[in-house]
């Protein structure tokens, strides 16, 4: 029982890293209509970010937040740089295109400053204190990510639902020309949208990068983020909601798989692929995607 | 004149759909344009608010030219603009909706404005919560009304308000229309099939025709002429 709490709980571990990756992809793909291929990778570049700051000298979490500033910083620019002048093109292949080249640039760029010859890999500090709470032998680590999670959620909950800024984002999302006609700028929101998805990757790469043993290298965010497509998938692509709780469903799938199908072993990845593939069928939007209704 | 167009034309791409048209609206008064389908009506309206690809020519607004600006710059003006189909956020409610029409201004009158248009429209203040899009085509019609006079404007352009609606929900919102313009003394331009009744609240009438206006004057001069009449009116 105790194995199955461990894994269970574990699970819920990876896929608070799933679900927050998954979220940037949401966040992104309702307000561009876009699959940000490059998300994983935005979010390695920030890990890598965290843990050059961390070697100036910062504690783990100082660094952090300077890693998400800089990321804020980095995804607006991405997206007015990079993205917005092939947007305006007829072929919306042209930006999943761009996203793909950024995957490969950016992945790169990583290897080119900070891995050096005989340092293939770098240890991240930990952000939590190690051990077991009393209660069911959990991770003081898993407990931590998840308060991470919460925490992000509740912050976008408010910035979405409680503010004037989320109104205009939520409104761009919605339909950008009528958005426009109220006097919004949707090229600040789509900015704004993917700084924001560039912070959520920042705290996401940097909780992937922070574990015990060994350190991490480029490949970090490669299955990661499989894995959160797969979890946005689940969940519904215009869902936040659904991004937290398809990366839990996943990381927990995932684990238990580990776990308990031995035949599976190193192909685990077919186990949450399957659910998805199961769950697409009866719901084509995701568990918690709209079905748009729209009265005429 | 509040809104004045001089000699514009302009389309989508290499399509020219206006050609030289000039049109203006008196501040106070209420202006409609007539004119079959594909004679560029709402691309009048869309050369207003800067949504056109290419214009020549000139927008004057309350005497300053705003050709060229941004959609958004021109919105912030004083231009409310209701598109053809309403334009609403379907997935937002219909209180966000009506937030988002006041999202640029700075005053604290948002939450009396609020309570004033749920006055008039009360069939809103019932569906507050809910989203937009499950209103009926009048609801939805009545709601980008009111989200436009959220913001305050000094020129409202609404494009075609009865599409899909029926007979008598249009009769009863062009009384509104003609309430708000008396009450506020709001100027607007609307685009409108049904002539007679757009005729009724309306100061002038344009008749437009491939792109360019075709006649002009007041309300009654237009009722009485007869082309309009037979092509606009059916009598």
């Amino acid at each position: 029982m105790q194995l199955f709490i461990d894994q269970f709980f574990n699970g819920i571990g990876s896929g608070a890293v799933y679900a927050s990756v998954a979220l940037a992809l949401v966040l992104i793909y309702r307000t561009t209509g876009l699959l940000n291929f490059a998300q994983g990778e935005m979010a390695l570049f920030s890990a890598f970010v965290t843990w050059w700051l961390t070697d100036q000298g910062l504690g783990i979490w100082p660094a952090l937040l300077g890693s998400m500033i800089f990321s804020f910083v980095a995804g607006g620019l991405i997206e007015r740089v990079l993205i917005r002048p092939v947007e305006g093109s007829k072929n919306p292949l042209n930006v999943v295109i761009v996203t793909l080249g950024l995957f490969l640039a950016i992945n790169a760029l990583c290897q080119l400053i900070f891995i050096k010859p005989g340092r293939e890999a770098v240890q991240m500090p930990l952000m939590f204190p190690t051990g077991d709470l009393p209660v069911l032998g959990i991770q003081k680590a898993i407990v931590g990510r998840i308060i991470v999670l919460a925490l992000e959620c509740l912050f976008l909950y408010v910035l979405l639902q409680k503010t004037r800024i989320g109104l205009k984002l939520r409104a761009v999302a919605s339909n950008p020309e009528s958005a426009k006609l109220l006097g919004v700028n949707p090229g600040t929101m789509l900015m704004l949208g993917w700084a924001l998805a560039a912070v959520l990757g920042a705290i996401a790469g940097t909780m992937a990068a922070s574990r015990g043993t060994g350190g991490f290298d480029t490949s970090l965010m490669q299955q990661v983020l499989v894995y959160a497509f797969a979890a946005a998938a689940l969940g519904g692509f215009d869902s936040p909601v659904g991004a937290v709780v398809g990366g839990l469903i996943v990381g927990v799938a995932n684990s238990l798989t580990i776990q308990y199908v031995g035949f599976l072993e190193g192909i685990e990845l077919v186990v949450p692929l399957g659910l998805i593939f199961v769950v697409l069928l009866v719901k084509p939007n995701g568990l918690f995607g709209r079905t748009i209704v729209e009265r005429v | 004149m509040l809104i004045e167009l001089r000699n514009v034309s302009g389309g989508y791409g290499p399509v020219n759909v206006l050609e030289g048209l000039d049109l203006g609206v008196n501040e106070g008064e209420v202006g409609v344009i007539l004119g079959a389908n594909g004679a560029g009506k709402t691309t009048t309206l869309r050369a207003i608010c800067g949504m056109l690809d290419d214009v020549s020519g000139e927008v004057f607004f309350d005497g300053s030219d705003i050709t060229g600006r941004s959609t958004e710059a021109i919105a912030r003006t004083g231009i409310a603009h209701v598109p053809q189909g309403r334009g609403t956020f379907g997935d937002l409610s219909v209180e966000d909706n009506l937030r988002l029409g006041a999202i640029v201004r700075k005053d604290g009158g948002v939450d009396s404005d609020l309570e004033r248009w749920f006055d008039v429209f009360p069939r809103l203040r019932e569906r507050r919560d809910q989203n937009a899009g499950t209103l009926s085509g009048g609801e939805q019609q009545m709601l980008a009304i009111a989200r436009a006079m959220m913001g305050r404007p000094r020129l409202l352009l609404l494009d075609e308000p009865s599409l899909g609606l029926a007979p008598l929900i249009t009769r009863d919102l062009f009384e509104r229309l003609g309430e708000i313009n008396k009450s506020e003394g709001l100027t607007m331009l609307i685009v409108e099939q049904n002539a007679g009744l757009a005729l009724q609240i309306a100061d002038r009438g344009y008749v437009l025709e491939t792109g360019t206006i075709v006649a002009s004057g007041t309300s009654e001069e237009l009722s009485l002429d007869e082309g309009v009449r037979k092509a606009y009116l059916g009598f």
